[in-house]
């Protein structure tokens, strides 16, 4: 295609690199400084998308974030896609692939235009809703029909960068205000930081008509960036939008690095950009300067393509050399609204007229365009637009704005541009992202943003307009906010601005008809969500009078748009429709994001194996050689179990592991079991608070092992500590409660119990610990050590310090696994020598190395719990059976004690902890499984307990499981039932949890 | 994200850093054996959940393991002060007025967000 | 002495120890051709293996004066505070929390002295070695790499040498610290420092990290 509306000259473009881009695979051409949205104008592109709802031809309207319509989905590859993208804010490239969001009528696309009449608002809520069990189908096909954009379905080639930012001032928005906010900001020395969404920095000056010091705004502009730029204190951010504003001055920035350089982000010197940075900034003070959006007037057939912003056509014209049309009307209601007639006119292209609400006007503008001879006619608007895919002619009447009425016949002009201004609305969107309600000022028409402590809006943002007081209000507010953070006699000399005469402007949203609303031709105020003020003034008839109600029934301001262009006219028309003010109206507030974020960008580095940490033991390079098979605690991750070569399955694997350690010697890495060492003179009295259980009489050399409760008597954590000398023990957690316990402890000791002497420090990951256990333990272990592991001087449940392998080490005798055990601790530094030398010494002993899946079935064959497995918050030591560790008559009430006697607690029916044998041995009941006493009970059936934890016993030779289970241990011998999906019911003997060696004799000898 | 006046590290930090306890001065029974089974179980599970002000205890999970309370708005998420365990707050209910929306009228000078 | 039952837990230096770091290091290192790899980087980094880590607790009123005889170092007691000197460092973790690091080998002598010059009085020491190990990234992007991992303000002005904070690490905690004007040090956990380190490559990649490992004890007879 041609660049049809191209200007012979001006612009900010580079007519010497021009660029070739394609739209819905049609090849396109445009210039570098092109937006895609000014390319396609300049080839002449009157329809970029179809409409949301009633699938209209729609083309661009404005030239900024506020785009309602040239709504794209890039990428010229799958795994490039990117939906959702405004073409008024992407750069132009070479290569450039776009197409249309919605580009065709689809089969819902043309019930929608068919039927439009009967697509009332609220209608998917009506005519979706029964029945419910359908909604996720409807979803589907409307969502597809809807046009959202896709996507992509192949894996995101690029990487995303997060960056976290402090600084003194955040100035928001690099037009006239924010710049003279950061240049007084700069200058002191205060951390600046200045983004701005678009390409350049400069914002409305790019392509003002204003001078200053009688020179081009731009060049001030070039003048003021160059300063910043060269500042050590400045972080200058073009291509960045403030996305959200958090709490406390946090705000997010969302810079787009590369997406303006191509369809991937470049390479330079081997090294890929990233796409796209989110900056983290905490901001002591914030300067919003975000400037205006310019309200479009609300007309019937206000949505064919050729119906534009005013400010969009200057800016088309002046900053990109596109006029987007041969025959201009423009509708306005105040001054500004002439600048888009003087532009064309002095493109050289014809304005047919300019229509002014206004009784009669006499501002510079205005004077300009008498003295240019421009048809003006006042008192009038224009009510409704000709054409169906491109505007052609304009039908314009007097109106009575106070009636809201029009007063004379409609006339019809013939053009194929209307440009239309309502005035400015203030961009708030960031001051209510925290919740702070925007409020109406009658003198300039608008909402802006209410107070909020470190935040100052200037310029547009708070309804400034004229460009004298925009750039003075800006450079006060960046000296202001940089009080205390340098050198506050800096100072900067603003540039002189001609102070041009400007009339009164009118109040103007909805143009009147001469048809009613619901009847008239469709009058559209949110043109992304086509909300119309038919839909307006429906919603308030049928009740939805809070103006929070209107947007959710109508769905005005929805999703990616967040009202940018139609709120303000939407509040207008329901405080019409409600007989009451703006201002008694109110408005709504708006959500992050401004514009749409790229999830790469939020994920930035944390993907792949960067995703979430990877806790590895000192050993975790020896489990990978032995081919171990990982499984995921927490962070952790603990070898699984360990399949002898690549066909072993984990069925085999665990049988082979689980026969090891009860015939020969397994060793298990522990490591990960949470250690704190804990020191003082009052840490007895302490563990006796804390614990169930008692510590007073344990002496030193010996280890215990002990519950912990919350003080709800509710299990939360349990573990073998140790008493290494009166002042000092060594406690371990479970692998998944050691920070908790941790913090557990510090909260009772900093917040009840402060006189007692007691310190608590992690020593997790210093202590590295292998267990050897199984018959022969005792004999492989006394050829690596010192240590007299005779069994009537080493004990069950003691401890000694000695060498093993060579190394410094404390060996506990505790088991996990009902066998005869050794816990070698020693630094972690020295683990994978230890381990080393085990295996070296182990062969003839037939050591083997097993799992946490191994882990779990020795522990429930011996009726060991898992806190988290066997307790889930509700279980207290007596459902467990476990009141062999509860201290009933320990002096201290201790952490859990008093809950223990609550009417809910000690219930004859809680859920008790037993063992199940499935009456068909080799069932192996799933964990989880809700049991039942009467498997003929119709459903829904009375639900007595669940399965925790269920295993194949190699050593028994059949499944078992244990189970939690109401009033369970006065039901030994009795049988339960677990009926499974798909109709097999399984039975199963309630029976003591310990299955293996039930005097403990193993662990002993 | 809140950026939290430590009161042990004298220093704001990030929220990330933080983890919010719940409800602050709650105190433990005395003697809990003498508890009446309504006493014992209000202590356990009843908490204010106020439109306003509000107390609540926090612990600098990632910095230096103290618990300490805030003082903080919880319509606004102002946060008027930080204290150290074992001191008291010198906001009060009466030192701040509702206004229209809800957001307490600080009384109280904030501390200026300053890196 | 304290009734506390501590031993020397260093093996002889016959016996192969391997730092946090080891596998990381071999697996993935990254270095400048044939150079120095400090040499042309925007951002190196090292680790300081097998270095004696001593936690210590208490009031600073009970610690001040034996950490000085002992260790010879003031004992911080400002919050964030970090003293350096001849090869050891305390620095302040919370008002009764103190990390000793020190020359490779000392953790159990030090940790004895200052028991013994502590008496009766209320405290702790707990090596901690075996446990943690401290990495260093210097060169002039060093911060940048700091900027992408840590919600902590490391700008020279907010961030001064001297200043040592435990904080939010990419997805975990580290204590981050300037003990000089050309080094930042992490002091990390066994258990993360293979995903910090992996971190570290990803985040420095653009600037050309380069790694060297320093080990003060040469003894990997692998």
């Amino acid at each position: 295609m041609n660049q049809v509306n191209r200007l012979a000259k001006g612009g900010r473009i580079d007519r010497g690199r021009p660029l070739t881009f394609s739209f819905n695979g049609q090849t396109c051409h445009g210039y570098t400084g092109d937006t895609l949205a000014s390319a396609l104008l300049a080839n002449g592109v009157d329809i970029v998308n179809r409409s949301f709802k009633y699938s209209r031809p729609r083309g661009i309207v404005a030239a900024g974030a506020e785009e309602p319509n040239a709504i794209m989905q890039l990428g010229a590859t799958e795994a490039t896609q990117v939906p959702n993208v405004r073409a008024t804010q992407q750069a132009l490239f070479d290569g450039l692939c776009a197409r249309s969001t919605n580009p065709h009528s689809g089969l819902l696309s043309t019930i929608g235009e068919l039927f439009s009449p009967m697509i009332p608002p609220g209608f998917y809520y009506k005519t979706f809703m029964a029945p419910a069990s359908m909604w996720m189908t409807y979803e589907k096909l409307i969502r597809k029909a809807a046009g959202l954009g896709r996507s992509p379905r192949e894996i995101d080639p690029d990487h995303y960068e997060h960056s976290k930012q402090h600084c003194d001032v955040l100035v928001i928005g690099a037009g006239p205000a924010g710049l003279a906010a950061a240049l007084a900001a700069g200058r002191s020395g205060a951390r600046v930081i200045l983004c701005d969404e678009q390409e350049e920095l400069g914002g409305s000056l790019l392509c003002s008509r204003e001078m200053l010091d009688g020179k081009q705004a731009s060049v001030w502009v070039a003048a003021v960036v160059a300063e910043l730029a060269g500042m050590d204190n400045v972080l200058l951010l073009p291509r960045t939008t403030a996305n959200g504003l958090h709490d406390h001055q946090f705000v997010t920035l969302y810079e787009r690095r590369t997406e303006h350089l191509g369809d991937r982000a470049p390479e330079v010197n081997g090294q890929q950009l990233a796409r796209a940075c989110m900056y983290h900034v905490r901001a002591a003070q914030i300067v919003l300067a975000t400037g205006a959006h310019e309200r479009p007037l609300v007309y019937a057939k206000n949505d064919v393509p050729g119906n534009l912003l005013a400010g969009a056509v200057s800016t088309y014209i002046r900053r990109y050399g596109v006029v987007p049309g041969k025959r201009l009307v423009v509708s306005t209601c105040h001054d500004d609204g002439y600048r888009a007639a003087l532009d064309w006119a002095e493109a050289g292209h014809e304005v047919v007229a300019i229509v002014d609400a206004r009784e009669r006007a006499d501002g510079h503008w205005i004077e300009m365009a008498r003295a240019q001879g421009l048809n003006i006619i006042m008192g009038s608007a224009v009510i409704e637009a000709k054409g169906k895919n491109r505007v052609t002619g304009a039908r314009i009447a007097s109106i009575d704005v106070a009636r809201f009425q029009t007063t004379g016949p409609a006339s019809e002009l013939s053009c194929d541009t209307i440009a239309s201004s309502g005035g400015f609305s203030p961009v708030v969107h960031l001051s209510s992202h925290t919740n702070s309600r925007p409020v109406w000022r009658e003198d300039i028409l608008g909402f802006v943003p209410a107070e909020l402590p470190g935040l100052t809006p200037v310029g547009g943002a708070c309804g400034v307009y004229a460009l004298g007081d925009v750039l003075k209000g800006g450079a006060e507010a960046g000296a202001e906010a940089a009080i205390g953070c340098g050198d506050t006699s800096a100072s900067i000399d603003l540039p002189d601005v001609e102070r041009l005469k400007t009339g009164e402007a009118l109040g103007l949203y909805q143009v009147p008809h001469e048809k009613p609303t619901l009847r008239a031709p469709k009058q559209f105020v949110d043109l992304q969500n086509d909300v119309t003020a038919a839909a307006i003034e429906l919603a308030t008839r049928e009740g939805f009078e809070a103006i929070e109600h209107v947007k959710r029934y109508t769905a005005l301001g929805f999703g990616t748009d967040q009202g940018k262009l139609g709120n303000i006219n939407g509040m207008a028309i329901a405080a019409r429709c409600l007989n009451q003010t703006i201002a008694d109206t109110g408005t709504t507030i708006f959500r992050p994001n401004y514009t749409p974020v790229g999830f790469g960008a939020i994920a930035g580095r944390h993907r792949r194996d960067l995703f979430d940490p990877e806790r590895y033991t000192a050993l975790h390079e020896w489990h990978r050689a032995r081919g171990a098979k990982f499984e995921d605690v927490g962070q952790w991750k603990r070898p699984w179990y360990f399949p002898s070569n690549n066909e072993e399955t984990m069925h085999d694997a665990v049988v082979r592991e689980c026969r090891a350690v009860r015939e020969k010697v397994g060793m298990l890495d522990a490591s990960t079991l949470g250690k704190i060492d804990i020191q003082g003179k009052d840490v007895r009295e302490f563990l006796g608070r804390i614990y169930t259980n008692g510590w007073e009489k344990l002496a030193v050399g010996k280890a215990r092992y002990g519950l912990m409760c919350k003080d709800d008597g509710m299990v939360m954590d349990d573990g073998v500590t140790t008493c290494l000398a009166d002042n000092h023990f060594l406690m371990t957690t479970t692998t998944g409660g050691a920070a908790r316990v941790l913090e557990w402890l510090e909260l009772w000791h900093q917040t009840e119990w402060p006189e007692l002497d007691v310190s608590f420090t992690s020593v997790t990951d210093h202590w590295a610990t292998m267990v050897i256990t199984g018959p022969e333990a005792r004999r492989l272990l006394a050829e690596v050590t010192d240590i007299d592991l005779d069994r009537d001087s080493f004990r069950f449940m003691d401890w000694r310090v000695g060498m093993v392998a060579g190394v410094p080490a404390r060996v506990y005798r505790i088991s996990f696994t009902g066998e005869l055990s050794y816990e070698v601790n020693v630094q972690a530094h020295y683990a994978m020598h230890v381990c080393k030398t085990l295996f070296q010494h182990g062969d003839k002993y037939g050591l083997t190395p097993y799992g946490t899946e191994t882990m779990h079935v020795l522990r429930a064959e011996k009726g060991f719990i898992i806190v988290g497995q066997e307790t889930d918050g509700s279980v207290t030591p007596e459902d467990l059976g476990m009141q062999w560790c509860v201290g009933y008559n320990k002096p201290f009430s201790w952490i859990g004690k008093r809950s223990l006697t609550r009417p809910d607690t000690c219930r004859e029916d809680r859920k008790q902890m037993v063992g199940l044998k499935p009456l068909d041995e080799m069932v192996v009941l799933q964990e989880g499984a809700q049991i039942v006493f009467d498997p003929q009970q119709p459903i829904p059936m009375t639900m007595v307990g669940h399965v925790t934890s269920s295993y194949y016993s190699p050593t028994l030779n059949h499944g078992f499981a244990l189970a939690l289970v109401k009033g369970g241990q006065k039901r030994i011998g009795e049988r339960v039932y677990c009926p499974m999906t798909g109709g097999v019911t399984h039975a199963a003997e309630i029976v003591s949890p310990i299955f293996y060696d039930p005097k403990g004799e193993r662990q002993n000898v | 994200m809140f950026y939290i006046h430590c009161p042990y590290c004298a220093e704001q930090r990030s929220e990330e850093e933080f983890h919010c306890m719940g409800q602050a001065h709650i105190q433990r029974p005395e003697n809990p054996e003498a508890a009446s089974d309504r006493e014992w179980g209000e202590y356990l599970f009843f908490r204010d959940n106020p439109r306003g002000l509000h107390q609540e205890m926090w612990v600098h999970a990632a910095g230096c393991r103290k618990f300490f309370n805030v003082a903080r708005n919880t319509v606004s998420y102002e946060i008027f002060e930080t204290y150290r365990m074992g001191e008291q707050t010198s906001v009060t209910a009466g030192t701040t007025a509702h206004g229209r929306e809800g957001q307490v009228e600080q009384v109280h000078k904030v501390r200026r967000v300053r890196a | 002495m304290s009734n506390v039952a501590i031993f020397e837990q260093r093996a002889a230096d016959t016996i192969a120890a391997e730092s946090p770091l080891h596998y990381s290091l071999h697996r993935h290192a990254v270095s400048a051709q044939g150079a120095d790899p400090k040499e042309g980087s925007a951002v190196a980094m090292d680790e300081r293996a097998f270095l004696g880590h001593l936690i210590v607790r208490g009031t600073a009123g009970v610690l001040r004066a034996a950490i000085k005889q002992v260790v010879g170092i003031a004992l911080p007691e400002t919050a964030c505070g970090l003293n350096v000197e001849g090869g050891k460092s305390i620095q302040w973790l919370s008002p009764d929390e103190w990390l000793v690091i020190l020359p490779p080998g000392e953790e159990f002598a030090t940790e004895n002295a200052l028991r013994q010059a502590l008496g009766d009085n209320a405290y702790a020491v707990v090596n901690v070695s075996g446990g943690q190990t401290v990495l260093t990234l210097s060169g002039p992007s060093a911060h940048e790499v700091l900027m992408k991992s840590t919600p902590c303000d490391v700008h020279p002005h907010a961030f001064p040498v001297g200043r040592g904070v435990s904080t939010v690490f990419a997805k975990t905690t580290v204590l981050l610290r300037r003990p000089d004007a050309k080094h930042w040090e992490l002091v990390i956990r066994r258990s993360f420092a293979d995903y910090l380190y992996r971190w570290l490559l990803d985040a420095g990649e653009e600037y050309g990290i380069t790694t060297k490992h320093t080990e003060n004890k040469d003894n990997n007879n692998e």
